[in-house]
């Protein structure tokens, strides 16, 4: 029963989805939003056995000393930091009139979102365009055909998106300047590709809602 | 006498007192006049029905523009009541020129009543909003329905048939005992090589599952291709860490990788925090795993899932750290990424026929064959659609079912 069960589960759940999507009809019109709440509660208990997870592998790096364990302390700190500001202010915002929230602007659960959370999102997010130029030295390499066409492909959209591309070629005519050829290397062999890709993962996406809907696929279930 | 003239003494000094007070009333009162705006011809021929293909919370409102519509009118306002004496209220409005509505606030089985207002709003100089407007006669009463079928979509459960049928077709050949030919994956093939070198170096193995939720079929995907993985790392003795950013992944993973070195014997090997939760902050997960990297060096990382921004910040952190890297993803804009920066890609539904490729189980095999299979069809389809555009046949693009 303890792998009947889940495949009943994933049955029933996996039919009334494909139903609601074709039937608008009451009550199917209402699964979308009735599974999404559900998901929505277990999702919001699970957190917990993510947040004990983290403390306790915390915990037994600095017990263990391990390697780097001041960073596992780090962390406990940060966590019990953010925690203990959020629940101060979500306490001291029920006694105000009206009640206010520990998100709101002026909350130390707000200054810590603002001053330490979000500039080190963004630093992360930024060190993205470093990685970008990395890749693409690697991957612009003309080892070979391909490599060379990507090379290829890459010049003309780049100095097409700029500038001093159509500046370059100024001397031919509109139809055949840097800047068109980028559009037409975009809107025809990009898109081709991209639907493709997209085709290919919507038949990958039907075929595997369709085994675990049936049950033939059950290595998420087993391992 | 003395009493009759003070009377009359105190009598004009109060309209004395009085008059300017009066003189200003009376300029405020003319103030307060809105000055005259022309009302605009009314709609005609207005018709609400119900709006097709929906669960019968809308209805279509259409009509004919008023005569004044490019010299008047400024917009129609649709009027709705439930009952034909009113009171008729504002449920929505459209700019002039536009002669259809939606009320998408309707209940099933309730009648209604329409009427559509043009209204010519001008503002003053100072600031004041004066209005003109003429109502249509009266619509209804008027049901809305619910459909039991979405007629648009007709040609996706078309598809969907179709595909699914030819699922299932291959699947019961793969039971019967039919060998079936299924074209080779190099990134699926290297899952062995790349473990195989994480073994030989003593280093570890990392599997990241993306960023999105159990909701995610690709992340499912991603967690039957785990299995397999940590199948031959705790066949090989290899230790295998999985950060994840969603709790339900971390349950779930654990379960599959608790679940494959039982099945090869070695269940003592499995320890919990090999699969641990990180942060479902997208960044600060791509920061924490890009750690681990530089730490500890794995000889082989697995990226498979969805992934967004992070994919390039993971891979090359695991690039520069001389890790074979295997990428699989259901977001094209990420693949270009992951092409660039690790050593072999799951494109498109590579990662989805991962686990059957991986498994070599009948069934499974069966269904990817399928999967090719309806993917031919798909190709037919475009290329005969294509024919016939250059031909001049543009049917199925005109084709309209509501």
């Amino acid at each position: 029963m303890k792998r009947e069960i889940p495949l009943i589960i994933t049955f029933v759940a996996g039919v009334a989805f494909v139903l609601q999507y074709f039937i608008p009809h009451y009550p199917f019109n209402r699964f979308e939003n009735l599974f999404s709440d559900w998901f929505s509660i277990v999702g919001a208990f699970a957190i917990w056995l993510g947040a004990l997870s983290l403390i306790k592998l915390c915990l037994l790096n600095i017990s263990k000393k391990a390697h780097d364990w001041p960073i596992s302390l780090l962390i406990i700190v940060c966590f019990l930091a953010i925690v203990v500001a959020g629940a101060i202010d979500g306490f001291n915002g029920l006694k105000n009139v009206p009640t206010t929230s520990f998100r709101d602007p002026g909350t130390n659960f707000d200054w810590l979102y603002q001053n330490v959370y979000t500039p080190l999102s963004a630093t992360m997010f930024a060190i993205l365009a470093f990685f970008v130029a990395s890749a693409s030295y690697r991957a612009f390499r003309a080892r070979n055909t391909a490599a060379t066409l990507l090379l290829l492909s890459a010049f003309f959209v780049m100095i097409g998106r700029v500038p001093i591309g159509d500046y370059l070629s100024a001397w031919l005519p509109p139809s055949w300047q840097l800047s068109q050829w980028a559009n037409w290397l975009m809107a025809f062999p990009n898109t081709a590709g991209q639907r493709a890709v997209m085709i290919g993962i919507a038949l990958g996406t039907v075929s595997t809602s369709l085994r675990i809907i049936l049950g033939i696929e059950r290595a998420h279930l087993e391992g | 006498m003395d009493r009759l003239k003070t009377l009359l003494f105190l009598t004009s000094v109060v309209i004395l007192l009085c008059l300017p007070a009066y003189s200003q009333t009376s300029i405020d009162s003319t103030a307060a006049v809105k000055p005259a705006v022309e009302s605009p011809a009314s709609p005609t021929n207005v018709v609400a029905k119900d709006t097709k293909n929906d669960d019968g919370s809308a209805m279509d409102i259409s009509w004919q523009l008023s005569p004044d519509d490019k010299r008047l009118v400024t917009k129609y306002v649709v009027l709705r009541s439930k009952s034909p004496n009113g009171p008729f209220v504002g449920i929505g409005s459209t700019t002039k020129g536009q002669s259809f509505y939606t009320d998408n606030g309707d209940t099933v089985g309730v009648s209604y009543y329409y009427k559509v207002a043009a209204v010519n709003e001008l503002k003053t100089a100072d600031g004041q909003v004066v209005v003109g407007s003429s109502e249509s006669s009266m619509v209804g009463p008027v049901k809305p329905v619910a459909q039991w079928f979405n007629l648009r979509r007709t040609d996706v459960l078309i598809w969907l048939f179709i595909t699914c049928a030819a699922i299932l077709f291959y699947i019961m050949q793969a039971k019967s005992g039919k060998e079936l030919y299924v074209r080779k994956i190099a990134g699926i093939d290297a899952v062995d090589d790349a473990i195989g070198r994480a073994t030989e170096m003593g280093r570890k193995v990392f599997f990241v599952p993306g960023i999105q939720d159990m909701d995610d079929v690709a992340t499912i995907a991603a967690i039957t291709i785990l299995g397999r993985v940590a199948r031959i790392c705790a066949t090989n003795e290899t230790m295998l860490d999985v950060p994840v950013s969603k709790s339900l992944v971390m349950v779930t993973a654990r379960e599959s990788v608790r679940e494959a070195y039982s099945r090869v014997g070695r269940p003592d090997a499995f320890k919990e925090d090999q699969v641990h939760y990180v942060t479902d902050d997208q960044f600060g997960y791509a920061a924490a795993i890009d750690g681990m990297v530089m730490r500890d060096k794995p000889a082989a990382m697995f990226y498979m899932g969805g992934f967004f921004a992070e994919a390039l910040i993971l891979a090359e952190t695991g690039n520069n750290a001389g890790a074979i890297q295997i990428a699989g993803t259901n977001q094209p804009a990420q693949i270009p990424f992951f092409v660039a920066a690790c050593d072999y890609t799951l494109i498109g539904e590579e990662l989805f026929a991962a686990s059957a490729y991986l498994e070599r189980e009948p069934r499974l095999l069966g269904s990817l064959k399928g999967q090719d299979f309806a993917k031919g069809l798909f190709l037919l389809a475009i290329f005969l659609l294509l024919i016939l555009a250059m031909l001049g046949v543009n049917w199925v693009t005109i084709m309209d079912v509501s």
